[in-house]
């Protein structure tokens, strides 16, 4: 990019995507998509094009190096509609000449994309799922959108956006033993609210955020939609080019924002005096520390979903258990999210590890968040990693769902409570 | 630009997609799905809906999924506006690529209540409370958000495409 065009990040991924030399906040801009991702919902494009009346003969795939489809909501399918609906979509899937299609086997579709290759740095990438945000951990800009503009850009290879206003979130200093990245954003959302990014793209930057891992900065990307954000965007650091470069052969061209690019807000947090949070029913943003909750008492707790389920969070839960064991009263779910971690955590012994302890170990699947499996009844508590607690997500509309980070849900799933993780060490 | 009137559909802040849509519903037709519309908060929703009622909301309307069906059964229900402080931004997206139109007025939550009357004024940009007078404005959309609106939403405007390629 020119120098003085004062561009963040995100302004110059849409600038190159949609040809132009710069582009600024409120700008409607058409632009080119690198990546387009598809999960378990991709069975509706059939439909969705014939209600539109557009002939299945004249719907094509705009360039199969750059769509992906992935089974992954309802993994393996426990009732009849969904299988047939499965069926449709590995038909659809031929007839589409779909090259890159996930079906089942590799696991929920955000951690697919970034462990298959298919997340480059400096791009531009939008899926039919909310958490496609969790992709800015590679500093892509990504985003979710919905079937029919999807099924916009199957055919065309491009779609509209409304340049966004960027905000910086710097978080310095260093976080504490058991803090985790979960709980600084579960912070955010609580004390900025859940719509402190609305319609726009959050910088996640400082030192706190340059130690994490990029497991951890997944979690964050994945939960930027929670505080509204169209894009959650990091830098490309040397772990992020690493990570890539791990996982492809194909050219990348990673992005920085300049200098005296302009920010609509700026905030800055203290890392090292972030403690663990806890989300309340039923909103993202209803969160208290993990210290402050009292005595409730949980049914179910929960490491899975695309917000985690990966191997840090894995490593988290089986030092907490190591000479204890899950209370009697808890069924501990644990679903890895997806088959990579899976034989990982196999090799290493910590599926043995959290099985020993009490744990039940699931499939990859969105299912665990979603209220596919591990259902919960009426009058319930759960605590999950998940990335969202509304009313009924999990099952009965009279449950209720805490969300917290690994070391806070295994923490309370030894406790028989939710209590703060270092209340166990 | 025309004046729209109907009836006033209340519901509070953060009404999320799992509430609009329930995933339980979720692989249902849409004609089956919108009589679960709202169900965890309001199951008696899709009986006592109304042909032209509009929804009025506080904020971050529709967070959460991308699930299209909870903007499909809001239209399958025979509404075309919501009207919120806020609305959450793929939610706002699927509104505008299924031809239904967002309004976002602040304080517009406080100024109606349920079964009001509600007049908008594409035009001006002016939402009106018919029984009390009570006013509040809101950016008309504009560029393409407008333009696909006006096509009825983003597969009409695929369709064309398509027709010109063959």
């Amino acid at each position: 990019m020119r120098k003085g065009n004062k561009m963040t990040m995100v302004e110059k991924i849409l600038a190159r995507a949609s040809k132009r030399s710069k582009t600024s906040p409120g700008e409607y801009v058409t632009a080119r998509i690198d990546v387009a991702m598809m999960p378990e919902n991709f069975r509706l494009i059939r439909s969705v094009i014939a209600e539109a009346g557009i002939k299945e003969q004249a719907f094509h795939l705009w360039d199969p190096e750059k769509f992906v489809v992935v089974t992954d909501h309802r993994v393996p399918p426990t009732t009849l509609s969904t299988a047939e609906n499965q069926k449709l979509i590995r038909e659809s899937a031929k007839k589409l000449r779909v090259k890159y299609f996930y079906d089942i086997f590799p696991g929920i579709c955000h951690q697919v994309m970034v462990e298959k290759g298919h997340v480059r740095p400096g791009e531009l990438i939008v899926g039919a799922d909310s958490h496609t945000t969790t992709y800015g951990a590679l500093n892509a800009a990504s985003t979710g959108i919905g079937a029919s503009e999807m099924a916009y850009v199957i055919h065309t290879g491009e779609l509209w956006f409304r340049v966004p206003e960027t905000i910086k979130f710097e978080i310095h200093g260093r976080l504490q033993e058991w803090v985790h990245s979960k709980d600084v954003i579960l912070l955010i959302a609580g004390k900025y609210s859940t719509e402190v990014a609305q319609y726009k793209a959050i910088e996640w930057t400082g030192s706190a955020i340059d130690e994490m891992s990029i497991d951890s900065r997944l979690t964050m990307g994945n939960m930027s939609v929670e505080l509204g954000a169209k894009f959650g965007i990091f830098r490309a650091d040397q772990k992020v080019i690493d990570y890539v470069k791990a996982r492809t052969d194909k050219e990348f061209m990673s992005v920085e924002s300049d200098a005296n690019a302009i920010y609509a807000e700026n905030y800055s947090l203290d890392g090292s005096a972030i403690e663990p949070q806890v989300a309340l029913p039923h909103n993202v943003g209803n969160v208290i520390k993990a210290r402050e909750v009292k005595e409730i008492k949980i049914d179910q707790a929960v490491i899975a979903s695309c917000c985690h389920g990966r191997i840090e969070d894995m490593e988290i839960a089986v030092k907490m258990l190591k000479g204890k064991k899950v209370h009697p009263a808890v069924r501990f779910y644990v679903a890895p999210a997806s088959w990579e971690v899976y034989k990982e955590a196999l090799d290493r012994g910590i599926l043995r590890d959290l099985i020993e302890a009490g744990g039940m170990i699931g499939n990859p699947t969105c299912g665990f968040c979603t209220g596919i499996q591990g259902v919960l009844a009426a009058g319930e508590r759960c605590i999950a990693s998940a990335p969202r607690n509304f009313k009924g997500r999990m099952g009965s509309p009279d449950a209720e769902i805490y969300l917290a980070s690994p070391a806070t849900v295994t923490a309370s799933a030894i406790r028989g409570k939710i209590v703060d993780p270092r209340e166990v060490m | 630009m025309e004046k729209i009137k109907g009836r006033v559909r209340k519901f509070g802040d953060n009404i999320d997609t799992d509430t609009i849509a329930p995933g339980p519903v979720l692989q249902l037709p849409i004609e089956e799905m919108k009589r679960h519309a709202f169900s965890p908060i309001h199951p008696e929703f899709h009986k006592t809906v109304q042909e032209g009622d509009i929804i009025v909301a506080g904020n971050n309307f529709g967070c959460g999924s991308s699930r299209e069906q909870a903007t499909a059964v809001i239209k399958g229900l025979g509404i075309r506006f919501i009207v919120c402080e806020s609305m959450a931004r793929i939610y706002l997206r699927n509104c505008i690529g299924l031809g239904l139109y967002p309004i976002l007025s602040k304080g517009v939550s406080q100024i109606f209540d349920e079964g009001d009357e509600i007049e908008i004024d594409l035009g001006k940009g002016e939402v009106k409370n018919l029984r009390t007078g009570k006013t509040a404005s809101f950016e008309p959309l504009s560029g393409t958000p407008l333009e696909i609106f006006e096509a009825g939403g983003i597969l009409p405007v695929l369709k064309k495409r398509v027709e010109k390629e063959s």
